[in-house]
């Protein structure tokens, strides 16, 4: 499974990648905004995407809308991990096609159920 | 252009009357004609100036009228204190929540190297076949009650050390924080220039211009809430537990 982590703090990136090497998956590179992840993404073999919302040049719910507007990424699962907290903004998330949405600070054992979540939905 | 051979076919004319007064000696119609060859330009003077004056009084009042600068001195100075204050008790709360996992994890690290230090002394022993038959029970007691404690002592170790991997979110969150007063930062200094060349003899009519064009940056993202700032007044959650909540109500 190749995951990539899209936020412009550096720091985030490692602990999220850190966080899912914990958690087994240890193939996931890193884009430090959505300009930059989306490319990548369209490169291929990417299961799966986790990124941030504000983020400069591109943000990441228009990330979303573009991965889901792409008919070889629409399906993509994509978890957001934000610390955007307005109740109209994770509605927006929910209807531009958000698989999962987390609010920062989080802890490791709610990034581990939101992914277990998405997983069981897509296998299921 | 006809206008303006007109007006050189005037002037032309009223220099040869001038000449002719000149020549004659005639002093008060000398100084009719030069009079009215002033005239034109005196108008575009006046014009000039009226124009000026107004240019002055409109940039004046939509300085006043439209100036973030009442604003920002108003709401997000204060604000902006605040969010700082904020990135103060947040760094805080991390480097503690960082130093306390440090303090656990120490005394556990530095008693394991202790344990293991006195078993490989036993173990020495017992490798030289020096261990009597009671000393190498007691050893075995000693191995295995160590086995026990290692597995938990590493477990421990390693919780301590995501403890202190996840503190470290505070740089995004106080990042995006110190972000946005950069951005009030900025804008407030637009605003100053804005307002010493307003108040600069030196009128420019494109300069009274950027006093009032603030950030136009229109992203869809806020960054981290605040307590005791404009955030409040927002609609937001308290944690995850919320947004799952309301995630679930939109059929999550």
């Amino acid at each position: 499974m190749k995951i990539l982590i899209v936020d412009d703090f550096s720091t985030m990136r490692r602990i999220i990648k850190n966080l899912l090497r914990e958690l087994g998956f240890n193939n996931t590179m890193e884009a430090d905004d959505g300009s930059t992840a989306l490319p990548m993404l369209k490169g291929g073999g990417f299961d799966f995407l986790v990124t941030d919302w504000n983020m400069p040049n591109m943000e990441g719910i228009d990330l979303l809308r573009a991965v889901r507007a792409d008919p070889a990424l629409k399906n993509l699962p994509v978890l957001m991990v934000t610390a955007e907290a307005k109740r109209d903004q994770i509605v927006e998330a929910a209807q531009a096609g958000v698989n999962g949405y987390i609010v920062k600070p989080f802890t490791a054992e709610t990034l581990k159920e939101k992914i277990d979540k998405i997983f069981e939905r897509i296998d299921g | 252009m006809d206008n303006d051979e007109e007006n050189l076919v005037f002037q032309l004319q009223l220099a040869r009357q001038l000449v002719e007064h000149l020549e004659a000696g005639n002093s008060n119609d000398a100084a009719n004609v030069i009079r009215q060859l002033r005239i034109p330009y005196e108008r575009e003077l006046f014009d000039e100036l009226g124009k000026l004056t107004r240019d002055l009084h409109e940039a004046l009042n939509s300085f006043r009228g439209d100036s973030r600068l009442s604003e920002l001195t108003r709401d997000e100075i204060p604000d902006a204190k605040e969010r700082l204050n904020y990135v103060v008790t947040m760094t805080e709360q991390a480097t503690h929540r960082t130093l306390n996992a440090l303090d656990e994890a120490m005394p556990v690290a530095e008693s394991l190297h202790e344990r293991s230090q006195q078993l490989v002394g036993h173990w020495q022993r017992f490798r030289r076949r020096e261990l009597s038959v009671e000393e190498f029970r007691e050893f075995a007691r000693a191995l295995d009650v160590f086995f026990d404690a290692v597995g938990e002592d590493t477990e421990r170790l390693r919780n301590l050390m995501s403890e202190v991997m996840m503190a470290q979110d505070f740089q995004d969150l106080t990042g995006q924080i110190i972000r946005r007063v950069i951005r009030l930062v900025h804008e407030v200094e637009e605003n100053l220039v804005g307002l010493i060349r307003l108040s600069s003899a030196r009128m420019d009519t494109k300069a009274t211009k950027s006093v009032v064009t603030h950030d136009a940056e229109v992203a869809s993202s806020h960054g981290p809430i605040v307590p005791n700032t404009h955030d409040v007044t927002a609609d937001v959650v308290s944690g995850q537990d919320d947004v799952d909540a309301l995630l679930s109500s939109l059929g999550f």
